[in-house]
């Protein structure tokens, strides 16, 4: 079966770490190593850990800006050389395609970075919308490693010391070890870190290097799926998907304010009606205590109505309980909101708590 | 005592009509830190294969079955403070339930531990 799974160009290094390789987004990719999950969530609020996420579509967009802007919620004039923003890619309808990162870590054009599962789609649909007007190169032959924690800097400053300058959701062009890196300040976990950028064929030995740094632990995808949950980040096709929009996904923040008042993205009508109605459903968080409940758990007022849906779910290590993630009716929105979750048929007392469940630890200055 | 182990990694230990049953340190290696334990009530009847309980660890929830018929008379309370037992002693301190056991001649058809390691390598 792994015969059919892409592999990254650390998927030699995962096995010899021993890490648990599982399929995920057609990759072969490592769950967890020998530390585990709880212990590679703590390493990395502690310390710092490092992620492959090569697995996630990496391209570059050079040409008419307005053509690829039309697609995405950014406005694109507002990010200067230097500087990264989270956006996402909604459908006419308002629901999201993808959530990415654009920015503009050098003079060529826009560099993004989408979802794995999504990215041949995401990929074609602005190939097809920005024809003749822009060129899009997906960027296959590089990896993605991820340098996550309150030490990441640490770790950076030995040996790559011009990185440290930057703030979060600043990028840039830089030498690490002699290879050249496009790098941003910016990860899935909430804490501080960056994101590095690397030709494939070093990024074994870049690895290698940043694991033997005393700081840092090889972190798997379980451990960044409960890093990201305590930190309030949707995942993509559980926490968000085509029939949820920015509105109800609680992400009216990544939609830039010029692009809502010239209403110029797809499904920009929607989005402004549910903005004004104030009636859709919204994405918040929740705590219980006892058992952890997971996506597709059904959540219940008090007297037993259900009034909303788990889309993710689990233990969070830092938070030490469950914690959950879901969309609930606007009654219930408000943070200290009593509801219950049916986990297993069993109602479990749950409360609507603000997001993020662990505060954010971003360096910015 | 005999202690019998199934295919899905429970073992089961009996004490004249009482078997004392949990999940195999194999099992809570497999599944990694355990954070939670769903157990049934007391005077619950059991068949073989019936899913009586559900260990959480953080990353997925994992059913258990009874690996004989039988009534359960106690539970391991303990582990509602301390799921980490389940890791730490899974055939000690992380015991999940007590079973009355009613046909003690299904033991006969489970894994003995030759039999289980051979099953787990």
């Amino acid at each position: 079966m792994t015969e059919t799974l892409h592999k990254t160009p650390l998927h030699a290094l995962h096995v010899e770490l021993g890490g648990k390789m599982v399929p995920f987004a057609d990759y072969d990719m490592p769950v967890q190593y020998p530390l585990g999950i709880m212990g590679e969530h703590r390493h990395c609020r502690d310390k710092v850990g490092l992620f492959d996420v090569s697995h996630m579509g990496q391209a570059r967009y050079v040409g008419d800006e307005a053509a690829l802007e039309a697609l995405l919620t950014c406005d694109l004039t507002e990010i200067s050389a230097g500087e990264q923003k989270y956006t996402l890619l909604p459908n006419e309808r308002g629901g999201i395609r993808d959530d990415l990162m654009v920015s503009r870590p050098d003079g060529n054009g826009i560099y993004l970075v989408v979802n794995a599962a999504t990215k041949d789609a995401d990929f074609a649909h602005i190939e097809a919308a920005t024809a003749g007007k822009g060129t899009l190169t997906r960027i296959p032959e590089r990896a993605l490693l991820a340098l996550q924690g309150p030490a990441a800097k640490d770790v950076m400053a030995r040996l790559c010391p011009e990185a440290c300058k930057m703030v979060f959701m600043q990028c840039g062009v830089f030498t690490l070890d002699g290879v050249e890196v496009m790098m941003s300040r910016s990860g899935y976990t909430g804490e501080d870190g960056f994101e590095i950028s690397i030709p494939a064929a070093e990024a074994d030995r870049i690895a290698r290097l940043l694991l033997a740094q005393d700081e840092v632990e090889a972190i798997g995808l379980g451990a960044r799926d409960s890093l990201r949950l305590e930190a309030g980040l949707c995942l993509y096709g559980h926490d968000m998907d085509e029939n949820r929009t920015a509105v109800e996904a609680s992400l009216i923040w990544a939609l830039a304010k010029t692009r809502r008042e010239r209403g110029d993205f797809p499904g920009a009508d929607v989005i402004a009606k549910q903005i004004e109605e104030k009636t859709c459903q919204k994405r918040v968080g929740l705590t219980l205590s006892g058992a952890p409940a997971r996506e597709g758990a059904e959540i219940a007022d008090k007297s037993g109505n259900i009034i909303g849906v788990v889309t993710s779910g689990g233990f969070g290590p830092t938070v030490n309980g469950p914690v959950a993630m879901g969309y609930v009716d606007r009654d219930f929105m408000q943070p200290g909101t009593e509801v219950d979750i049916l986990v297993r048929g069993k109602a479990r007392a749950a409360t609507i708590t603000k997001l993020p469940f662990v505060p954010a630890n971003f360096y910015r200055g | 005592m005999t202690t019998r182990y199934t295919e899905d990694h429970e073992w089961i230990t009996v004490d004249g009509d009482i078997a004392t049953v949990g999940i195999t340190a194999y099992a809570a290696g497999q599944l990694g830190d355990v954070v939670f334990v769903e157990l049934p009530e007391v005077g619950k009847s059991l068949s073989k294969g019936d899913e009586f309980a559900v260990v959480e660890s953080v990353k997925a929830a994992s059913e258990v079955y009874a690996p004989v018929d039988g009534e359960i008379t106690a539970i391991n309370d303990a582990l509602e403070g301390e799921p980490a037992k389940v890791n730490e002693d899974a055939t000690g301190e992380g015991w999940f339930v007590k079973i009355k056991l009613a046909d003690a001649s299904q033991l006969d058809g489970l894994m003995d531990e030759a039999a289980y390691t051979a099953h787990t390598a």
